[in-house]
């Protein structure tokens, strides 16, 4: 008698498995999938072609003058001029700032980067301590690195600050001053007391009603009748408060929302224990939502740094504004594709990178609560 | 004897430890810490005022503005009041909005479905196009098709054009203009009672499932009474219509609806802009309906289309809806972009070039704000109303 033998499993059917399975279950799985495929393969084609042969094969990258950028018979520009932002690149990231104290805004861009990095990575040592240094000292040392006039640095005029530098300037000091301004606005809007609650209220909701150009309008052209005749405000200090006014009302939306995911057991705990209202929001309840809000906060952060384009309509030179005046200088003509597509690399390379950070930061939190 | 203790104990709270005693205090302080900074700063702005000869009150309205506006959807020019600039300005900001939220609309729906598509090729690029437009500066996206691509397209006499009726030039897109004559007020009313029909048709549709369970076909039959029955009146009534056709005279085009560059790029950028965020919208929102709830449609039998009209579209508009009105009204507050590329609304009129005539920031900034608030808060109030009156009734 012989023994029952199975046969060994046949292979999967060479069309459901491997790169053609892929492609049929992904790309063709029926007529109406292949013509959209074809379609779009046609177009992506076109695009990614024109591209490289504009911005690559036919582009101009080394030299100093528009001559650089040769031209074809009839006087159109063979593919993209990069010499332009070669040329001005340094004009581009640091604005007007006088050569010779350049190395200032790269020191500090150099502790700024090294705390991002610090705060970022996993398991740094020391990680609150760095963070009360990037919130609380490092702003201090940069002010005097930018603005100079103590330490034997010499003044560089606010006016003179521009280019990626001054957009950064703008972003991170409007997150940076709008957090505690919003903490303690959306602890008001959380609080019992009826007239606080309603003046935070009023707040929040009168400044995210309105469009962010109207703020800066009234920065620029109402904060000088609002002072005590005779003071002097700065442009930059202006636009700075315009900013951070309307900023902390977004962000005490996001604390709230921080707030709120706190579970009640956790308050109710903390009144058990007799803690008084400050000692139970700053030891129990803000610790355990801070760490909830970074997702939020990082978002917020990157509205703002768009948004902080917006300045050039009050007459500061950040990174579009500088752009915006390169690109109409006689001696470059037609580069502004070009000048366009650099401010939007650097826009969408920092906001895409930023949002990336919360979303992984969002899936990590998640978990931790589930 | 027990009651006694806890009084003695209470009165031992000294009165400051009191957490209301408290609260009042705080509170009292707050409004004294307000009202003392409005005083100054109302105090600084009117001697400051004074000192520089700005005059104060609304009076400035009556007066004559003296400037032109390049696209005005009411009589206007130089001769009207800054009243009349304020109502120029508004209604071109409502003009862009209406545009602009249909447009994102339309493609940011598109978008959002795309982005879900079973074809991996489709479902990248929406996702590509997501990823790249909702991370550039708004900004920077009206400049882009302003000065590098509306800019720098041909003169007048060398324009774009679609077989003589539509011409695409620097100065902008002009496209034939409808000219109707008195009798095309019938065409209207045949469309009014088209809609009346296919309202009724529902609603008799709706009563007859309920009492008998029947059904029958609506969408298009009603979709053929609302265009067939207009355009049989209008060719009864001897097409009482006819286009006016752009012209070439001089150096520019006459005649036919002119869109000016200026809100063609801010009505591309927004649209583009806007409509990255509402795809995002409506991909959680389709992604939001429990996978339970159309294998429960598919074991009740309902068709493909039936599945989506009756169980999906419904619950997921729930999800939809208001984080999409938060986007139409975040679309209505960038429109106050223009002002950087010149397209003349409300922000651009009245706060730019009244405010810099007049010099009378207060007002006018007051004003302008005033509009956007009460649109936002309008709004945020019948979100409220809706979210009321749609939230899921729990146990």
């Amino acid at each position: 008698m012989s023994e029952f033998k199975p046969l060994p499993d046949l292979p999967p059917p060479p069309n459901t498995v491997g790169a053609i399975g892929w492609l049929r279950t992904n790309l063709f799985s029926n007529w109406l999938n292949t013509i959209l495929t074809l379609i779009a393969i046609y177009y992506i084609g076109q695009a990614i072609f024109w591209f490289v042969d504009w911005g690559i094969i036919n582009a101009s990258f080394s030299g100093s003058t528009k001559d650089d950028c040769p031209l074809n018979a009839e006087g159109e520009k063979l593919g993209a001029c990069w010499v332009f932002i070669n040329a001005r690149f340094d004009q581009f990231i640091y604005g007007f700032y006088p050569d010779s104290e350049i190395w200032r805004i790269n020191l500090m861009l150099g502790i700024f980067t090294l705390c991002i990095a610090g705060l970022v990575i996993e398991g740094t040592p020391k990680k609150n301590w760095l963070a009360v240094f990037t919130l609380f000292i490092f702003p201090i040392i940069a002010f005097y690195l930018l603005h100079g006039g103590r330490f034997g640095l010499d003044t560089v005029d606010t006016h003179k600050w521009g280019g990626f530098t001054l957009t950064l300037v703008l972003a991170v000091v409007g997150i940076v001053a709008s957090l505690p301004i919003g903490i303690l606005l959306a602890l008001g809007r959380r609080s019992e007391m009826p007239i606080i609650r309603s003046i935070s209220i009023v707040y929040i909701e009168f400044w995210r009603g309105v469009p962010l150009i109207t703020v800066l309008f009234m920065a620029s052209v109402m904060l000088p009748l609002f002072m005590t005749a005779g003071t002097e405000t700065d442009k930059l200090a202006r636009a700075l408060i315009g900013i951070i006014m309307f900023q902390s009302a977004y962000m005490a939306e996001v604390v709230r929302g921080g707030l709120q995911a706190i579970p009640k057991g956790q308050y109710e705990a903390a009144q058990a224990l007799g803690l008084s209202y400050w000692k139970m929001m700053g030891l129990i309840v803000l610790p355990q939502a801070l760490k909830l809000m970074i997702p939020g906060i990082v978002n917020t952060f990157i509205a703002l740094f768009k948004d902080t384009s917006l300045v050039l309509i009050i007459g500061l030179f950040d990174l579009l504004a500088i752009m915006q005046s390169a690109i109409t200088d006689p001696n470059w003509p037609r580069v502004s594709v070009e000048g366009y597509l650099f401010v939007a690399f650097m826009f969408w390379a920092f906001c895409f990178g930023m949002s990336r950070y919360s979303q992984a930061l969002e899936r990590k939190l998640n978990t931790s609560y589930r | 004897m027990a009651k006694k203790t806890i009084e003695q104990e209470k009165s031992k709270t000294k009165f400051w430890n009191d957490p209301k005693v408290r609260a009042i205090f705080f509170q009292i302080l707050a409004i004294g810490a307000v009202a003392a900074f409005f005083l100054y700063i109302i105090n600084n702005a009117l001697t400051n005022m004074e000192q520089r000869g700005i005059t104060t009150g609304f009076g400035f309205l009556e007066d004559p503005a003296g400037f032109g506006i390049i696209q005005t959807l009411i009589p206007y020019d130089e001769t009207y009041s800054y009243g009349r600039t304020f109502f120029v300005g508004l209604l071109n900001t409502i003009l862009v909005s209406i545009m602009g939220i249909f447009l994102a609309t339309i493609l940011g729906f598109a978008i959002g479905i795309a982005r879900l598509s079973q074809n991996w090729l489709i479902a990248k690029v929406a996702s590509t196009y997501i990823e790249i437009f909702r991370n550039l500066p708004l900004l920077l996206q009206i400049f882009f098709w302003y000065f590098a691509v509306l800019r720098v397209l041909p003169s007048p006499r060398n324009s774009l054009s679609m077989g003589e009726a539509v011409f695409f030039n620097v100065r902008g897109l002009y496209i034939p203009a409808p000219i109707t004559e008195s009798a095309f007020i019938a065409v209207w009313i045949a469309l009014a009672i088209a809609i009346i029909i296919v309202i009724g048709m529902y609603r008799y549709e709706h009563k007859l499932q309920k009492e008998t369970g029947k059904t029958f076909p609506l969408f298009l039959p009603s979709v053929g009474i609302v265009i067939g029955l207009p355009l049989i009146v209008f060719f009864l009534a001897g097409s009482p219509m006819t286009w006016e056709y752009p012209e070439l005279r001089g150096f520019n085009f006459t005649g036919g609806i002119t869109i000016i560059p200026e809100l063609m790029a801010l009505l591309v950028a927004l649209t583009i802009y806007t409509a990255a965020f509402i795809a995002e919208v409506v991909r959680s929102g389709i992604e939001a309906i429990p996978r339970g709830q159309s294998e429960a449609a598919n074991a009740l039998g309902l068709t493909n289309g039936q599945r989506l009209r009756l169980i999906i579209i419904p619950q997921a508009m729930r999800v939809i809806i208001p984080p999409l009105t938060n986007q139409y009204l975040n679309l209505t507050k960038n429109s106050s972009l223009a002002t950087a590329i010149g397209y003349p609304d409300l922000v651009s009129v009245f706060a730019g070039t009244t405010l810099n005539q007049t010099g009378q920031a207060v007002e006018i900034i007051f004003m302008t704000m005033a509009v956007y608030l009460t649109l936002s808060l309008t709004t945020s109030a019948l979100m409220n109303w809706y979210n009321k009156r749609i939230a899921l009734v729990e146990r």
